[in-house]
């Protein structure tokens, strides 16, 4: 990834997320210069994808780790936003229960869970969207690369992470509102959540904090840690030898990920409104693999661009064609497979030396 | 049982895969600042001496001690590293994405930590370091090219660049020849004698020419133990290592 790749995304990132917010809330409605809040709403989305997606090439393309479970953690973020935006609904529900969110009523809960308190202070609830993502990564990270679980093994395992929190938490005895998850928000941090001016605030904030996960994932993967991670990445028992322990290595890059993915998951949920379990669902982090795989392995910058080129293509398919989307996105990844295994920004790679070396050549364990 | 000049002692060691005894009672005695060759034709068990002396295989008996009294049977691979054990494998296993140069920085002696590597720059003793390191294995000219476009021997002398920035106190130093031109191999012996001024060395080589040219005490391995030891002249003379290996 050159630094002038870089550049021009975190411009287009920032500038296009300001631009489309002043079309919305400055020209009128009639005019046709005019952009709806849903687009506004559809590109918040669109960024905190990406940010998911950086995070996924952040430990895939650059430490070598195939989390095909990432999505669990954007989607622990986003509940834990979703619990703050709950307690925010106060007596505005349908039962009009001050402590208790709708689903505790109807399931005829007395009291609030103890893992349910303090969500009704925001900067708890934000704490919380770092803490959690991070300190499942944190144990599952230090169970998995002290033992050494590389490769398919370790996909496998990613895989079996989110597929266990989809079924736990489809179930209402978890109190998270089992199949129908946490919904009908209002308000976020005391403003009006429908308001188009939020919205538009909100797809900034995206913009701003996804250009900050790349800057910092610039930082650690140009770094010599970074150079670290990547000989771990390419040969990572001759890393041993020279006396690293590979699995550290890991485990910090991992965690790091699992709370980027987490802070874009919380920035999901106050744009779709709503967080249910299917987000935990196997399919969603392989999608995000797939974003990464079709902007280009290992180069941040085409993250954003897969994340964002997928699912304007997905808004697309599910609108016109909805039954050829899953084929079309099947297609793209083969596709991208055969045809451009570096992804499209693999296309421009020839071209311009890169300041982070990513040839993802597997390297056959000593 | 060791004896101040005594850098590496193996006594005894013996490992076994799925029963077949691919160390056999192995017993070496390494003094400080000795370059050892260690022949013997394939499966005698040279590269997995290497593991039990790097921490990559546990032997089931017998005692690995290096230095006073370190028994390195205890430890993994990166604690052995950190004790000053650096290892070039049989095929040249260099970081092909990096530069000469990050592949040599990675190598230099120091923290291995994330927490300092993270925030580590560059310094001038380390840049002193590469600079020095570039000039004896002689790849100057290359530092800025990716290691994964170096020629075969080049990518071996980089490999020794690294042992060599890693500061270790014995160097093993698995088949370094294999696949160099005669030039090449001419200037690897002359460089193992050069890194052996002021460190111990452990080559494993299959080629007799090579051996030779380093004019070392030899250790000649057979079914996972020692089958003679001596000068190249004595093992060569010697009417079962004949047998076994040579005669062929």
């Amino acid at each position: 990834m050159s630094r002038a790749s870089l550049t021009l995304c975190l411009t287009m990132v920032l500038g296009g997320a300001a631009l489309l917010a002043l079309l919305n809330l400055v020209v009128p409605a009639g005019s046709a210069l005019h952009v709806p809040t849903y687009t506004v709403s559809l590109f918040g989305k669109y960024l905190s994808y990406a940010m998911l997606a950086v995070a996924v090439d952040l430990v895939w393309g650059f430490a070598g780790i195939l989390s095909l479970g990432h999505a669990a953690f954007f989607a622990l973020g986003g509940y834990a936003m979703g619990m703050y935006l709950m307690r925010q609904i106060g007596t505005r529900g349908v039962y009009g229960n001050a402590i208790l969110p709708d689903f505790m009523v109807f399931l005829n809960w007395k009291s609030l869970p103890w893992y349910w308190q303090g969500f009704d202070h925001p900067a708890f609830a934000i704490v919380m969207v770092l803490v959690v993502p991070g300190l499942l990564a944190l144990v599952f990270g230090w169970l998995a690369f002290r033992s050494r679980v590389t490769g398919v093994y370790l996909s496998i395992i990613t895989q079996a992470l989110t597929y266990a929190l989809l079924l736990a938490f489809f179930r209402n005895d978890m109190g998270f509102g089992g199949n129908n998850g946490l919904t009908d928000f209002k308000d976020m941090f005391g403003i009006p959540l429908h308001a188009d001016a939020t919205r538009d605030g909100l797809l900034v904030a995206t913009a701003i904090f996804l250009a900050l996960e790349l800057l910092i994932a610039r930082y650690v993967v140009t770094s010599r840690f970074g150079k670290v991670l990547i000989a771990v990445r390419d040969a990572e028992s001759r890393t041993r030898f020279l006396g690293y322990r590979p699995e550290a290595y890991k485990l910090f890059v991992f965690v790091l990920s699992a709370v980027m993915a987490g802070v874009g998951g919380a920035l999901y949920v106050p744009q779709v409104g709503i967080i249910n379990p299917s987000e935990f669902s196997p399919a969603n982090s392989i999608e995000a693999v797939i974003w990464v795989a079709v902007g280009g392995r290992g180069t941040l910058v085409g993250a954003v661009l897969g994340a964002v080129l997928v699912n304007l293509g997905k808004t697309f398919f599910t609108g016109a064609l909805p039954e050829l989307w899953l084929f079309a996105l099947g297609a793209v990844f083969i596709m991208v497979t055969l045809v451009l295994p570096g992804g499209l920004l693999g296309l421009a790679r020839r071209r311009a030396p890169r300041a982070v070396p990513a040839a993802p050549a597997p390297e056959p364990a000593e | 049982m060791t004896d101040r000049a005594t850098l590496l002692y193996l006594d005894g060691v013996t490992v076994s895969f799925d029963g077949f005894r691919a160390l056999n009672a192995l017993s070496l005695i390494l003094e400080h600042g000795e370059m050892r060759a260690v022949i013997g034709p394939n499966g005698a068990g040279k590269t997995t001496m290497m593991d039990v002396i790097t921490g990559k295989t546990r032997p089931d008996a017998g005692q690995v001690v290096f230095g006073a009294d370190t028994d390195l049977t205890r430890l993994d691979e990166p604690d052995i590293a950190a004790l000053g054990i650096g290892r070039k494998f049989q095929k040249p296993t260099v970081f092909e994405p990096h530069t000469v140069w990050d592949n040599l920085l990675l190598a230099l002696a120091g923290d291995r930590r994330p927490r300092f590597t993270l925030w580590a720059r560059q310094s001038a003793a380390e840049r002193d370091r590469i600079e020095a390191i570039l000039a004896t294995i002689r790849l100057a000219d290359h530092r800025d090219r990716r290691a994964g476009d170096l020629s075969h021997g080049q990518k071996q002398w980089l490999e020794i660049g690294m042992l060599l920035a890693q500061e270790p106190q014995l160097l093993l130093v698995d088949e370094p020849v294999a696949g160099m031109t005669d030039a090449e191999t001419e200037q690897t012996a002359e460089l193992l004698r050069e890194i052996n001024r002021t460190r111990s060395v452990v080559v494993v080589e299959h080629d007799m020419a090579f051996v030779r040219a380093l004019g070392v005490k030899v250790t000649v391995l057979h079914e996972g133990s020692v089958l003679s030891e001596g000068s190249i002249d004595h093992v060569s003379a010697d009417p079962r290592v004949v047998e076994v290996y040579l005669g062929r």
